[in-house]
């Protein structure tokens, strides 16, 4: 269609995918003497797999929100944010694979074995060890949670996860490209009935999947904020991605009809959605650090103790960096600023799914070096890629949305 | 002589919006324009300047910050240090967290009365103070143009009539200009 990736694009994109293979191979020569080496592998694919998932996700329940709403401005940008959610497909796959290695493994346990403990899991509840009693690493913190936190639970759930994931992402797909062609409102208000239920389900689906797969990787500590916490980040992420992808098609001269207001807009998501996420971050840390019980307190203090600096580093970029630098109205549409801060958060987040993963597998032992770095780079390049793919297989505006004419004339 | 003035009345504010850019581009001078609620994007149609009320919201809001920052230092750590369920208030950054709501609220605070409160004062519009709407229907159902003589110069009061007159208004009243306050 209008849109093609440039070759200088591609060979930009390969060169990222490059890069961070080879930084991974270099990450996993040097590692792969220690102790720790497949957990910090399978912890890496686990935060890397989370954390584009997230983003398509994101914009997935963007997307459904937007028809909810019966938004008009946002038409403009339905291509962009269609493209981003499309990833849903390849970051299920690589999730669910990641999952089956876990379940094959009782839980990723490829570590080692210290007077007859295993050490090492990613999802330790996985293990059928510790809710044996008679085993001498019998938990029964762990054991008390099943059934739901067992390996049959978890699949039934991830698969409906997946499915409702998936199913939504291609009929919101397919309405769109057909609306190109019929125009009516028929396809309108069908969008409409689908994204109310789609926010319904996603409104359980993200609580109860983020316990899953990443707050079990503590399986003795909870909190009923998680789920808003983890879904807080992934809108955030999602915003700024659509941010980028926006800015870049402009310049490359496609998206005529955005204008400055269409920017303005996706601007003050991302200022909003960074407030948010800070706001959950510090519930959820002012509460527990207040009452100071051991048991839920053990979660901050191994952030604390172990990644200072990352624990709370990734917390100033998110909050301080859009608050400070999106605060004026003239520098949500200004293209430059807007990228750097864009970028800057992405990895900031990136740093907060890191947070959540690696001290609940790691322990102290976790660090970033080649093996992180490569990975991200790969799986970011990849991410790019097959939204670009997208982007390319129909018009980037949509020809008969009902509310086109209004998303044109948008005006803040 | 004093100040003489052209009103020119609209029934809907796409229309006057349209009228607003032909008359502007023929070169006239809108020194206001009265509306029921605010018409979006009229205000670089008629060269209103951005507003400053965002940086003053912003400084108020610092100076609340700042308020609350020296009240509870000195409420509880300098002067009468206490132990709330065992963290005892001995150092600022150390029980920071439990200081951070109370920063918030005072920052809300500050910049939302007192960015209202200037709004009220610049504009003049306390309650209780006479109201400057040249015609009070413009409170109901009608859109006005604010066309003062003095501000075009160039044109004749029979001109201007003329070239407004070419717009879709549904009234037109020149006077004298009185200033309300």
């Amino acid at each position: 269609m209008e849109f093609q990736i440039s070759a200088r694009a591609k060979k930009t994109i390969f060169g990222v995918i490059g890069v961070g293979v080879l930084a991974f191979i270099i990450g996993v020569v040097q590692n792969s003497g220690t102790d720790q080496f497949m957990t910090r592998l399978f912890s890496n694919l686990l935060i890397d797999g989370f954390f584009f998932f997230a983003i398509a996700l994101g914009a997935l329940f963007f997307l459904a929100l937007q028809y909810a709403t019966e938004t008009g401005w946002s038409v403009a940008i339905k291509r962009v944010v269609e493209g981003v959610a499309s990833y849903v497909l390849v970051g299920a796959g690589i999730l669910l694979a990641l999952f089956l290695i876990f379940t094959f493994t009782d839980g990723g346990w490829f570590g080692t074995e210290v007077h007859g403990h295993h050490i090492g899991h990613i999802y330790e509840w996985m293990d059928p060890a510790l809710s044996d009693v008679d085993n001498m690493n019998y938990d029964k913190l762990v054991a008390n949670k099943a059934p739901f936190l067992t390996k049959w639970f978890f699949w039934i759930v991830t698969i409906l996860y997946m499915t409702v994931y998936i199913w939504f992402y291609k009929g919101f797909r397919k309405r769109s490209l057909q609306e190109d062609n019929e125009g009516g409102t028929k396809l309108h208000y069908k969008n409409f009935a689908k994204g109310a239920l789609f926010l319904v389900l996603f409104g359980y689906f993200s609580s109860t999947s983020s316990w899953h797969w990443l707050m079990s990787v503590d399986p003795h500590w909870f909190s009923t904020l998680y789920g808003w916490y983890v879904f807080g980040g992934m809108w955030c992420t999602a915003m700024v991605t659509i941010m980028l992808v926006t800015l870049y098609l402009k310049r490359k001269g496609h998206l005529q009809v955005v204008n400055d207001s269409h920017i303005h807009d996706i601007g003050k998501w991302v200022f909003a959605l960074s407030f948010l996420w800070s706001y959950l971050f510090f519930s959820q840390f002012m509460l527990y650090w207040y009452a100071d019980i051991p048991e839920e307190v053990i979660y901050f203090h191994e952030r604390i103790e172990n990644y200072k600096f990352i624990f709370w580093g990734m917390f100033m970029i998110n909050f301080i960096v859009p608050m400070l630098l999106l605060m004026s109205d003239s520098a949500k549409r200004n293209a430059g600023i807007l990228m750097t801060v864009c970028v800057i958060i992405i990895i900031g987040h990136w740093a907060d799914v890191y947070m959540l993963v690696t001290p609940g597998t790691m322990g102290e032992h976790g660090s970033i070096g080649f093996m992180e770095i490569g990975l991200f780079m790969a799986f970011a390049g990849l991410f790019v890629y097959l939204i670009m793919n997208t982007l390319t297989k129909a018009p980037l505006v949509p020809q008969n949305h009902p509310y086109l004419d209004e998303s044109k004339h948008h005006h803040i | 002589m004093a100040d003489r003035v052209i009103y020119a009345m609209y029934d809907d504010d796409e229309v006057l919006m349209d009228g607003a850019k032909k008359l502007v581009s023929e070169g006239v001078h809108i020194t206001d324009v009265f509306s029921p609620f605010p018409i979006h994007g009229i205000d670089p149609i008629i060269g209103v300047k951005h507003t400053r009320l965002g940086i003053v919201s912003f400084m108020f809001g610092l100076l609340g910050m700042t308020l609350a920052v020296i009240g509870f230092k000195y409420f509880m750590i300098d002067d009468w240090p206490m132990n709330i369920g065992g963290k005892p208030n001995f150092s600022l950054l150390e029980n920071y967290p439990s200081f951070v709501p109370i920063t918030f609220e005072f920052t809300v605070l500050f910049a939302a009365h007192g960015m209202a409160l200037t709004y009220l004062l610049r504009n003049k519009t306390l309650p209780g103070m006479p109201a400057d709407n040249p015609y009070p229907r413009t409170t109901d159902d009608r859109f006005v143009m604010e066309i003062r003589l003095s501000d075009n110069t160039k044109f004749s009061a029979d001109e201007l009539h003329t070239k407004i007159k070419t717009t879709d208004i549904v009234e037109i009243e020149e006077k004298d200009y009185v200033v309300v306050k």
